[in-house]
């Protein structure tokens, strides 16, 4: 059973801005989901359309099988963190904790006790009397996740919510909120545009731009698989070349012929090739399966990032753990699987009912 | 190079002015509130001003006056700020609404005069429908109407300012959290926009207790304030002495409803439920 579906959700502001075309997604209960994508996707549309902070120009959401379309945010089962954490500043911690259970009129008694438990499990003990003005971004964050938690929402909605944080405590709020949505078990809808972010916390990501779903897949598969130029750019660094199907397990790219893991394409398809910068890796040129010469590199500390250009002019974002000479020739070196072939103009759907469909037929051939 | 070691002389004629346009004033005021008409010391006025009835009427008379004007332009303003906070072209109609308070007191105390009259518009267009001429100049409501039109900008204008300064997702969190439109009001927005309000309040309800010309020119002298009394004496009655021991009397209100309404709201402290 889905906890949450958008089924058909258009959203179109009044200056004819289209921010969301039939979007259509289904959440399940107690998973960790991402809506990512560069700003203007449409991914915090999505979400504040799940919180009933805007209403959809058209389609439906529901939750438990039941139409909430309708339903103030309010009366929503679901609490958001947001961006900006949203905390009120004429309350202290432990009253802005406890704003939602004091609405609900619930005993002074059973509010300590949930607060007290909402900030201990954010690691905020003896903060309850603290100013929001005396916090840091980083502690405002937990107090702003403790306030929604303390109401036991169904789904916990997270608006580029560590997007404000320096890198090393968004790092530690990384694994904290994973921790966190183990813990309670409940859904997490997390917003970010950050792609590490996506792929370290997430159950499923949902890859967005333009207002469409781009790619639905666990990080694994959107990282190794994705179905578009748009998702191999915007997921990872990677080089994307031009490139034609041979046959099946077989394409040409760079005047070159090699084999791959992908099949079920016309013969001479016109095709885009992805390879990952880290698959590729730096040999002499006689055991290279490609031959380019490096122009620049730059040292990042745990690799080299080399930039360099093959005998088409084509240029290739190479990771390596040791440097190499400059305008020397390399050999590029990499697996037929990590070689990743991309249709022009695939859908998601299409891509899979290829994937099943070659990939039963090499089974067989076994 | 000396007035960067010396920048108190930047202050040197605001201090001048202060000394002697304010300061200097308000030690006159409390000398000859403390004087007879022959330059004897008493305490006779203030002896005067406490056993005698008539003055503590008019100090209530004038509190009472300052809430209501105050009272109703509340009433009439946070509405409408709220709404100003909404609209597109804010700017705009903060202008209009700025506007008529950069025309002079007395000009708009006789266009009120025009309007309310017995031949004014109000009343020519109530004959329209068959009623009668309602007398509205020199009453309490007239009065009160007018007081109140010439203040609400003064009231809009902080109110405003706290509104817009309070950040939406402040709101959106309250409902997300389950508050009622209701809720969301008293336990978000009107707290977050208190200092707003309290120096509304101060704008209005201070120069509201010295009124002296619109009790003339619209109330027709029926609404007798402090600031009315204060007239008489320096230029009808020329006893000084008498209207400057009211005068110190009204600063000393002044000052009180200044730390009333001035005190910061103590943070952190719970939401009020009753």
């Amino acid at each position: 059973m889905n906890i949450i579906e958008l089924k058909h959700v258009t959203k179109r502001y009044d200056d004819g801005f289209v921010a969301l075309h039939d979007i259509n997604l289904a959440l399940e209960p107690g998973k960790f989901y991402s809506l990512l994508g560069p700003s203007g996707s449409g991914k915090t549309t999505i979400l504040r359309i799940i919180a009933g902070f805007t209403q959809p120009t058209a389609g439906e959401i529901s939750f438990n099988g039941q139409d909430l379309t309708q339903t103030d945010a309010a009366k929503r089962p679901f609490n958001t963190v947001f961006q900006n954490y949203a905390l009120f500043p004429h309350l202290n911690v432990f009253e802005n904790v406890a704003f939602g259970l004091r609405l609900k009129q619930v005993k002074a008694k059973d509010v300590q006790a949930a607060v007290k438990a909402a900030l201990h499990l954010v690691r905020l003990d003896h903060y309850d009397s603290r100013e929001i003005s005396a916090l840091s971004g980083g502690q405002q964050q937990r107090v702003a996740i403790a306030r929604a938690i303390v109401n036991q929402p169904q789904v916990l909605l997270l608006d580029e919510s560590l997007s404000a944080l320096d890198k090393r405590l968004r790092k530690e709020m990384q694994f904290e909120l994973r921790a966190i949505q183990k813990k309670l078990g409940i859904t997490f809808v997390f917003v970010t545009h950050d792609q590490e972010e996506a792929l370290s916390m997430s159950d499923t990501i949902f890859v967005l731009n333009d207002g469409e779903v781009q790619q639905v897949g666990s990080p694994v598969d959107i990282y190794d698989e994705p179905v578009n130029d748009f998702v191999a750019r915007f997921i990872g660094d990677s080089n994307i070349l031009p490139g034609r199907m041979l046959g099946d397990f077989e394409v040409e790219f760079a005047n070159r012929r090699f084999k791959c893991a992908d099949a079920g394409m016309g013969m001479n398809e016109k095709v885009e090739i992805v390879l990952r910068p880290e698959d590729l890796t730096v040999v002499v040129p006689e055991q290279g399966k490609l031959v380019v010469r490096a122009q620049t590199q730059l040292f990042l500390g745990d690799h080299f990032e080399i930039k360099a250009v093959d005998t088409e002019q084509h240029e290739w974002l190479i990771r390596a753990t040791n440097s190499v000479d400059l305008n020397e020739p390399l050999g590029l070196s990499f697996k037929p699987e990590d070689i990743h072939v991309m249709r022009l103009n695939e859908s998601q759907a299409e891509f899979d009912a290829r994937l099943e469909q070659y990939e039963g037929a090499s089974e067989d051939e076994k | 190079m000396k007035n960067k070691r010396h920048p108190g002389l930047f202050a040197i004629p605001y201090v001048l002015w202060i000394a002697f346009f304010v300061i200097l004033p308000i030690l006159l005021i409390v000398w000859y509130s403390f004087t007879n008409t022959n330059q004897h010391l008493t305490l006779q006025n203030y002896h005067t001003f406490f056993a005698n009835g008539t003055f503590l009427r008019m100090s209530l008379n004038s509190f009472w006056y300052a809430f209501l004007i105050t009272l109703a332009t509340l009433l009439i303003s946070y509405p409408a700020a709220y709404f100003l906070t909404k609209l597109k072209k804010q700017q705009f109609w903060l202008l209009l609404i700025i506007l008529p308070t950069w025309i002079n007191l007395l000009l708009k105390a006789y266009a009120f005069i025009g309007i309310l009259g017995r031949q004014g518009l109000v009343n020519q267009f109530l004959q329209l429908f068959g009623l009668g001429p309602v007398n509205m100049l020199f009453t309490n409501f007239g009065f009160l109407l007018v007081a109140t039109y010439i203040e609400i900008p003064f009231m809009i204008l902080p109110i405003y300012n706290a509104i817009v300064a309070i950040d939406p997702a402040l709101i959106q969190a309250s409902e997300d959290l389950g508050a009622s439109k209701w809720q969301t009001f008293r336990f978000v927005l009107w707290p977050l926009s208190r200092a707003g309000v309290e120096s509304g309040i101060q704008a209005i309800f201070i120069p509201s207790l010295s009124l002296f010309m619109l009790t003339r020119l619209i109330g027709g002298n029926r609404v007798i304030t402090l600031g009315t009394a204060i007239e008489e004496y320096f230029m009808t009655t020329m006893n000084w002495n008498m209207g400057a021991t009211i005068g110190v009397i009204l600063i000393v209100m002044m000052i009180l409803v200044m730390l009333l309404t001035g005190n910061k709201p103590a943070h952190g402290r719970r939401m009020h439920h009753e």
